[in-house]
Formats: C-alpha cells, sequence, structure tokens
C-alpha cells in the first residue's frame, strides 16, 4: 500500500460538499433570474415589445387610413393637420403607414430566419453528427450557395420567382440555411468529439436519442444567437428587395418599400423620408442586443 | 477477491469462465496523406479478465491504452481479434450484439469535465443510461438519486447542479455514478484518477474499491501511475507500442518483473526514500513511432539488453494458463531463442 492511501478519509462521509455555496435553481428559473438583473436586455427587449405590439394593434392605435392619399397634403412635415410625422409623397398619413409596414416588415424578418432555422439547424445537426460522406455532401452544397452575396442571392431567387411578398421570404429562406447550417454544423462536431457523447453511446443509446438529450441543448445556444442576428439582416433584405421592386408590392406599406419611395423627397422634408429608416435601425438593433441578451441568461455556464 | 464472489443473476458459465477474454485486438488508424500508412495503436493484444478481478494496464502515453479500453466496448471498432464477454463472442451472429455488451460493461473516461454535459444537471446526465435502457423516467430518476449518494454526493444538493458547478473530484463521482447506474458487471476505468489531485484520488480510488465490493464489479484499470495499479489491481498487462509485453500477478509483476520494459517502469517510479534516489534514467528517449514501428521485438531500440535476434525477430507472448501465469515477450526468457542472456535465465 501507498503513502497517498494513508490519507485517504473513510468513505460515506460527504467530505466534499460543503464548498459550492450557490443557491440550486432550476433552469428556467437560473434565466429569468439572470434576464432581471440585465437591465440593458430588459430595455431593449421592451423596446422590441413596443415595436411588435404596435404593428400588430396597428388598426386600433392608427390615427388615419394607411391608403388614403390627398393632392394637397404631400410631404407635410411632422404635426401637419393631425398627421403627427407628416405625409409622404402621395400625401398619406406617416404614422400609419409605419405601423402598418411594421407588420409586413417584421413578418418578412422573423418566418424566413425561423424557417431557415429550422431547415439549416436540422441539415447541419445530422451532417456534423453523422460526419463522412453526407457530411461533406451537405456542407459543400452549402459552399455553393455561400459563393454568391446574400444580397446578390435574394435578388437573383426572388427576381426568378417573381416579386411578392411569399417569393420574397422564400429567397430570403433559401438565403439563410446555407449560413444556418454552418454555425449548427460546426458546434455540432464541437460537441461530437466529447467524451459525454461517447459515454451516452456506451449505454447504447441510438443515435437520435443522443442527438435528441446530449447534442440539441448544447447547439441551440449558437444556432439561437445566429438567428436572432439574422432577424435583423433579414428585414433589412427584404427593405432591400422591396426597394428594388421585388418584395412586397405598392401601395402596401413596407419600410423598405417606403424608404425607397420616398428617397426622391429626401430634400423636401428630410425628417420625414428618414422615418422607415430609423424603423428599421431601431427594430434591427434592439433585436441583437436582446438576443445577445438572452444568449448570455441562457448560458448555464455563466 | 473471486472466492468471496457472489454470482451475479446473469451470469452465464460460473466462476471459472473469464468474464472478458480479448483476444488477438488489433486497431490500425490509417493516417491521413500518408501513402496508406497507418498509426498501430493496438496491434495484436490478449488477455483475459476473471470474474470479480481487477485488471491493471499500464503503459507510457500514445501505447494504445484508451484505444484498447473503447476496443472493449465497440467505441472504436477493431479491425480485427475477438471479444468474448462471459462466454459469447461479441458482434458476432450467434454471439451477444454490442447493445447487450454495452448494458453489462461500462466506461469511465479520464476527463471528467468533457464526459459529462455541461447543459444538464448531473442527475439527468446520472438518469441517462436507465433511461434509453428502457426505464421510466422516474425509475430512471430514483436510480440516478439513489446512485449518487452512494458515491458519497447528496442528492439533492448535487443533483441539480452543473458540472461546471463541481470539482474535478465530484465530477469523477458523478461519472462513477453514471457508469454504476445501469448496473453493469463489468466497468473500464480509463485513467480515472490522473486528473485529480493525489488526496482526491486517494477518495476516488477507496471509493471505487468499495463500490466494486458492494456491487460485485469486475475493473479494468488503465493506467499509467504504477503506485494507483498496485493499490486497486490483482493482475496487471503492461503494454508497449501497441503490443502487450507482460501480464502476471500484481505481486509477481512489482517483484519479479520479467521484461526489460517493465523493470524500467518500475525503476522510473519516484522512490519514497531520499536515501535510494534514481540517479541514472531508468529509460531514455521517446517511444518510437507507432506508425514505423522498429522491426522484431518493438522495445529493441530502448532496451539495454537487445542484440541483433531483437531487431530481427518478434519475440511471443506466451498463452494464458489460468489467473496465477506470468508471462512476458522477451527473447531472454525464451531459451530457444539464441539470445545470449536466455540461457542464464
Amino acid at each position: 500500500m501507498t503513502d497517498t492511501i494513508a490519507l485517504a478519509e473513510p468513505l460515506g462521509t460527504f467530505e466534499e460538499q460543503a464548498l459550492p455555496a450557490t443557491r440550486v435553481r432550476g433552469y428556467w428559473q437560473s434565466v429569468f433570474y439572470r434576464l432581471r438583473h440585465d437591465p440593458v436586455t430588459l430595455i431593449f427587449a421592451a423596446i422590441v415589445l413596443l415595436v411588435v405590439s404596435a404593428a400588430i394593434f396597428a388598426p386600433l392605435i392608427a390615427p388615419f387610413d394607411p391608403y388614403k392619399e390627398s393632392i394637397v397634403g404631400r410631404l407635410k412635415p411632422f404635426g401637419w393637420r393631425g398627421h403627427l410625422l407628416g405625409t409622404d409623397e402621395l400625401g398619406r398619413d406617416m404614422l400609419s403607414r409605419l405601423l402598418y409596414g411594421g407588420r409586413v416588415s417584421l413578418l418578412m424578418g422573423v418566418v424566413p430566419v425561423l424557417i431557415a432555422s429550422l431547415i439549416g439547424g436540422l441539415l447541419g445537426v445530422v451532417g456534423g453528427f453523422v460526419g463522412g460522406r453526407s457530411n461533406t455532401a451537405i456542407m459543400r452544397t452549402m459552399d455553393v450557395f455561400y459563393a454568391f452575396p446574400s444580397v446578390l442571392l435574394a435578388v437573383a431567387i426572388a427576381g426568378a420567382m417573381g416579386g411578392g411578398m411569399a417569393n420574397g421570404m422564400l429567397a430570403l429562406t433559401l438565403v439563410f440555411i446555407p449560413p444556418m447550417c454552418r454555425v449548427a454544423e460546426t458546434a455540432t462536431t464541437q460537441v461530437r468529439a466529447l467524451d459525454f457523447i461517447e459515454a451516452a453511446r456506451a449505454t447504447g443509446a441510438r443515435t437520435i436519442t443522443i442527438i435528441r438529450y446530449h447534442v440539441l441543448g448544447n447547439v441551440l445556444g449558437p444556432v439561437f444567437i445566429y438567428a436572432s442576428s439574422l432577424v435583423s439582416v433579414s428585414i433589412l433584405l427584404a427593405s432591400g428587395l422591396s426597394f428594388l421592386g421585388l418584395g412586397v408590392r405598392p401601395p402596401v406599406p413596407d419600410w423598405g418599400l417606403m424608404l425607397s419611395t420616398l428617397r426622391q423627397s429626401i430634400y423636401v422634408v428630410p425628417l420625414v423620408c428618414g422615418l422607415p429608416g430609423l424603423a428599421i435601425f431601431i427594430t434591427s438593433i434592439c433585436c441583437n442586443l436582446v438576443s445577445d441578451g438572452l444568449r448570455a441568461a441562457m448560458d448555464v455556464r455563466m | 477477491m473471486p472466492d468471496s464472489l457472489a454470482l451475479d443473476p446473469r451470469d452465464r458459465g460460473g466462476l471459472q469462465q473469464p468474464l472478458l477474454i480479448a483476444h488477438d485486438l488489433r486497431k490500425h488508424f490509417p493516417v491521413k496523406g500518408s501513402g496508406g500508412k497507418s498509426v498501430q495503436a493496438v496491434d495484436g493484444v490478449s488477455f483475459t479478465v476473471g470474474k470479480g478481478e481487477t485488471l491493471g494496464i499500464v503503459g507510457e502515453s500514445g501505447c494504445g491504452k484508451s484505444t484498447l479500453a473503447r476496443l472493449l466496448l465497440h467505441l472504436v471498432k477493431p479491425d480485427a481479434g475477438e471479444l468474448v464477454f462471459d462466454g459469447d463472442a461479441v458482434g458476432v451472429p450467434d454471439g451477444i450484439a454490442v447493445g447487450a455488451l454495452r448494458r453489462q460493461v461500462q466506461m469511465v473516461f479520464q476527463d471528467s469535465y468533457s464526459s459529462l454535459n455541461p447543459r444538464m444537471p448531473v442527475r439527468d446526465s446520472v438518469a441517462f443510461g436507465p433511461f434509453v435502457q428502457g426505464e421510466k423516467k422516474d425509475e430512471a430518476r430514483r436510480i440516478a438519486r439513489d446512485m449518487l449518494g452512494k458515491v458519497g454526493l447528496d442528492p439533492e444538493l448535487f443533483g441539480p447542479r452543473y458540472p461546471h458547478e463541481l470539482s474535478g473530484g465530484q465530477k469523477q463521482r458523478v461519472n462513477i455514478a453514471r457508469a454504476l447506474a445501469t448496473g453493469p458487471r463489468m466497468v473500464i476505468l480509463d485513467e480515472p484518477v490522473s486528473a485529480l489531485d493525489k488526496s482526491i484520488e486517494a477518495q476516488v480510488l477507496n471509493l471505487l474499491r468499495a463500490l466494486k465490493r458492494q456491487f460485485n464489479l469486475t475493473y479494468v484499470f488503465i493506467s499509467h501511475d504504477l503506485n494507483v495499479v498496485q493499490y486497486l489491481s490483482d493482475r496487471v498487462l503492461v503494454m508497449y507500442l501497441g503490443r502487450a509485453v507482460e501480464i502476471g500477478p500484481i505481486d509477481a509483476i512489482f517483484e519479479r518483473p520479467l521484461h526489460p520494459y517493465t523493470r524500467a517502469l518500475l525503476a522510473s517510479r519516484p522512490s519514497m526514500d531520499p536515501a535510494r534516489r534514481i540517479e541514472v534514467p531508468p529509460i531514455t528517449g521517446d517511444p518510437p513511432n507507432p506508425i514505423d514501428p522498429p522491426s522484431g521485438c518493438r522495445f529493441h531500440t530502448r532496451c539495454p539488453f537487445a542484440e541483433s535476434v531483437c531487431e530481427t525477430s518478434d519475440p511471443v507472448l506466451d498463452a494464458w494458463e489460468g489467473p496465477q501465469s506470468h508471462v512476458a515477450a522477451c527473447h531472454i526468457r525464451d531459451p530457444l531463442s539464441g539470445h545470449t542472456r536466455s540461457r542464464k535465465a
């Protein structure tokens, strides 16, 4: 018997247990706890919530009909005859159009990202976990799409399929699948090499069970943060499509479309013309900051 | 020890039948861009593990110990060779399926942190094994609570914690609980204490000893630390460069090592007596490249007794003749080999 053994303490005593003194919380409890103590995220989350509810309740709060034109009231500044944020080049109320435009823009921002995260994430996780030839096949296909700049790709796809909101969303979804897949694949490959996956295999668990219980939880974080940063990109790209006439068609209000049509009047009423851009900017930056805060709160290792 | 061992209900061949027989296991990892060369991680290793015993496996870093451990569970598919678990060949049509093997053999890994899912409370990591093997969720949780208690962790206090909230020793206890939660008969311990400091190491070793008694376990204990192996093992297998060079009972190996490599390993242990310091390094140089191992005896490049016969002919390890047999793969042990020392031996 060696010297080290003589030092051993008797078994059954919980000798190490006094060490960590943190309170034991459930997962969601600790996430909410961390969120509550993060005022920056809370403020920006409130702004996002405000923008979203304004879009949802647009018919209730909009002071005017967003389609009602007026020959005399074109391009008026803030506060002209009750038009709080002025009027556009056809005399329509800017505030009402911004509220209604938020509906389209937010939809175009969220839906493609959601679908792309599902499809791209799934492809990435399966490819990354299975590895070998199927992974190579998936990832090289994605690389082909990667070769094009995302704006160009979106324009090309939307252009080929014709304009309209549904086609615009489809184009954006296709654009977002490759980067989403890449993020999920990278995260999966990192997780797959760890011993706990091997330990799970040693219990005889099937691949699908291991992916469900051990891989998804570890991949969700990176995918989530990346997806939320894509929401703002998606709003901007959707605006770009509408700007080029490939997304929403006039007279439907959309922030990108409004920016596009108002740009000719930028010297007449600069403040009014900048409003759609400001809306896009605020929404995207708030989405980014909220996602950043959420990721931090959801990281159990913090 | 085997004499006090109660038979497991799943036992098939009785105490005389070894629990695990590995025959000529081989695993070569191809090296990309080398023109068909491969790392000979495990190259024809055979041994047996009796019921209720602890077989220690020792060797330098890179000698194939961990690959061997993974081969035993088919976590890595062997290129050649057979595994026989309690009389049933593993992974062949008439034998025991790999899935069934994994119900009876479990493994504890060296890196206690990466072997636990960082986003899972440790009680769920422990409950995962029973759950995938068919227990209901509640029952799996109950087993997990029970096992955490058995390894000396309060289930109420530690169960809901995440791995990063535990110390190295606590994490390794969780890993042991996870391995035992499925009720295995055999546990492969791949350097379970080498990442722990000395006082925690001793606690974990004592825990492993007590659990072995309590659950009638059979251990394959892999380590590079001879003191640790000596404390826990009944028999020892010494590996060098993918081969088994010596197998024997623990006392025989430590008192009368047969192979020059085993002697060098034993001599390299730090002495506890200041009057008996090691002055001459017992072994020099790095192990040869396993991609291109030396001809003949793989140890001849570092062996003080190497002769021409060692470069040309490969010494064989004698067959297993029961738990007390002590054999080494060395020409000096073989009177017919032509080695000048062999006649004296």
